[in-house]
């Protein structure tokens, strides 16, 4: 839920209508969870859940097989996946374009805990487009302060970079 | 100022900034954001209130009704079993005549134990003598409190308000609110003014025994006044909308009704969402509008008889259910439509958090043009 609301925070820095909500009930770190956030250039009314996605982020591989993540994506659609293995066993549909990110290792050198939703945030915004780097760090100075927010920052950053060569 | 922040977070802002002088509640999800926050801010000195820690949501609602007999401006918060718990300070409160403003982050009620949105609760205390309000989305949720204090401390009403908001739905989604600042509130909602109050070099009593000769007139006294209530919100509305530009001047408010022949009506969240597919049904070619109720209690029977005379054909769209009889809000809609040749049809929906998405709007649509209705909308009969 962090992430899904640090993203529709810089967005939102962005110019753009946001909305960000949890998957409702489950929200602990360790459990299987869901968060939505939609971005529209008009006031955002609709309160379901997102059920066909243009981008997904997976914090936590292992779950490609017990869940399906990729479920309701179209062609063109894009994928993030925080994993070690750029060549995780999972069945991606025709058309998704997937980037890989070991989040969980610039989270634990950048932070010094594998707590990945910054570093994901820059993954997300080098491969989509939808927010700056700069809304970005904005984001996460508002939440963080003094050296934890330098610290997500430079996580965020390497993460940005990273996919941005790839992009 | 849009800025992005939880619902709850808005709620307990705009809370603060209507200067209450006592707070009471007690924690439970999906309301505890928000006493969280102004129990923090209490603390921090941000907010000159007196929070009264408590042991129940009974003596959560008990503290606020002695506080505001008192003289004092006072809020809490609750859902679900916390609000079934205050039930009997509901009724107390209501017939001491104390405007206390109380925030519904409207839950479902056990059993099954269920965190999850729908409205059975504050349904549940309908007959109370709370005036009631639902909102569609954060900003509605902030400003009704607003309003709410404005219309429960006119002298002409003196009753208590739920502004009630769907717990999660609303409670726990980030989204743009622009916040009035302090100066803004304050000029908007003067001081409280308490019309009695328990004074020792004065003293009166409330809530005292009524015997058969003065009982009814107590009653009938509550009633009157939660029929001025409709002048006094439409009024508040009013003022709202000159200061604030957000019209709130309606007890409800039509979407897309002109040339309708199916109207839905609905109250919160689930309004946006029907909104949108509204805009698809329209864009199909379909004649189809939304009349979103704002204010359940007083019930605006005939605003809604009046949005309605040119429909035919009506779908209601209950978060509740009571049990034998069918939706709250769709047999008081086809009292308020007696007389008339509208079909109305009810439609129990997205009971205990269930998703409603678009699809689900037009399919209701679908059903009440087929005469199909006074139904579960949606059940997984698979596991019946």
């Amino acid at each position: 839920m962090t992430a899904a609301e640090l993203i529709a925070f810089a967005a939102f820095e962005g110019g753009v209508y946001a909305q960000a909500f949890p998957a409702f009930g489950v929200e602990r770190r360790g459990a299987p969870v869901q968060a939505f956030v939609r971005f529209s250039d008009k006031k955002i009314r609709l309160r379901s859940q997102v059920y066909e996605p243009d981008y997904i982020i997976v914090q936590d591989s292992t779950l490609i097989g017990d869940v399906d993540v990729f479920r309701g994506m179209k062609p063109g659609s894009i994928a993030i996946i925080n994993t070690e293995k750029p060549d995780f066993d999972g069945r991606v549909p025709e058309g998704v374009k997937v980037y890989v990110v070991d989040a969980t290792t610039i989270a634990l050198e950048e932070l010094g805990v594998p707590i990945t939703n910054t570093t994901l945030m820059g993954a997300f915004a080098a491969a989509t487009g939808e927010i700056k780097l700069e809304s970005l760090e904005h984001a996460l100075r508002n939440r963080f302060s003094g050296s934890m927010a330098d610290k997500n920052v430079s996580a965020a950053e390497r993460a940005y970079s990273l996919i941005g060569g790839a992009a | 100022m849009l800025e992005i922040m939880e619902g709850s977070h808005a709620v307990a802002e705009i809370v603060k900034r209507c200067r209450p002088q006592v707070i009471s509640a007690y924690p439970i999800t999906p309301q505890t954001h928000i006493v969280e926050d102004l129990a923090q801010m209490v603390a921090n000195c941000e907010l000159d209130a007196e929070y009264i820690t408590v042991e129940s949501e009974f003596s959560a609602l008990s503290a606020c009704l002695g506080a505001s007999a008192a003289g004092s401006r006072v809020y809490s918060a609750t859902t679900s079993q916390g609000l079934i718990l205050m039930a009997e300070v509901c009724f107390n409160a209501a017939g001491m005549r104390q405007p206390i403003v109380m925030t519904i982050a409207n839950r479902s009620l056990g059993a099954p134990l269920s965190i999850w949105n729908d409205q059975q609760d504050s349904i549940a205390l309908r007959d109370s003598g709370w005036l009631q309000f639902y909102a569609e989305d954060n900003q509605e949720t902030a400003d009704l409190h607003m309003i709410a204090y404005k219309v429960c401390e006119d002298h002409d009403i003196l009753l208590p308000a739920f502004v009630c908001f769907d717990g999660f739905i609303l409670t726990h989604t980030y989204e743009p609110v622009d916040l009035p600042s302090q100066e803004e509130v304050d000029a908007y909602l003067p001081a409280f003014t308490p019309y009695h109050r328990l004074d020792a070099a004065m003293p009166l009593s409330m809530g005292m025994y009524a015997t058969p000769e003065y009982y009814m007139e107590f009653r009938y006294e509550i009633d009157r006044a939660m029929h001025r209530a409709r002048d006094a919100f439409i009024k508040a509305g009013r003022e709202f909308n000159e200061q604030f530009g957000r019209d709130y001047s309606s007890l409800v408010e039509g979407y897309r009704l002109d040339d309708a022949d199916v109207a839905l009506i609905a109250m919160g969240s689930i309004c946006g969402t029907a909104k949108d597919a509204v805009d698809e049904m329209r864009d199909a070619g379909r004649k189809v509008g939304l009349l979103k109720i704002r204010t359940y209690r007083p019930f605006p029977g005939p605003e809604i008889a009046d949005a309605l005379k040119d429909v035919s054909t009506v779908a209601v769209l209950d978060k509740n259910i009571s049990l034998g009889n069918g939706g709250a809000v769709g047999t008081e809609v086809k009292a308020a439509l007696y007389g008339s040749d509208i079909a109305v049809y009810d439609y129990i929906i997205a009971l205990g958090g269930r998703d409603v998405r678009k699809r689900d709007i037009t399919a209701v649509v679908d059903l009440a043009e087929k005469g199909e209705g006074d139904m579960f909308y949606g059940l997984r009969t698979e596991v019946l």
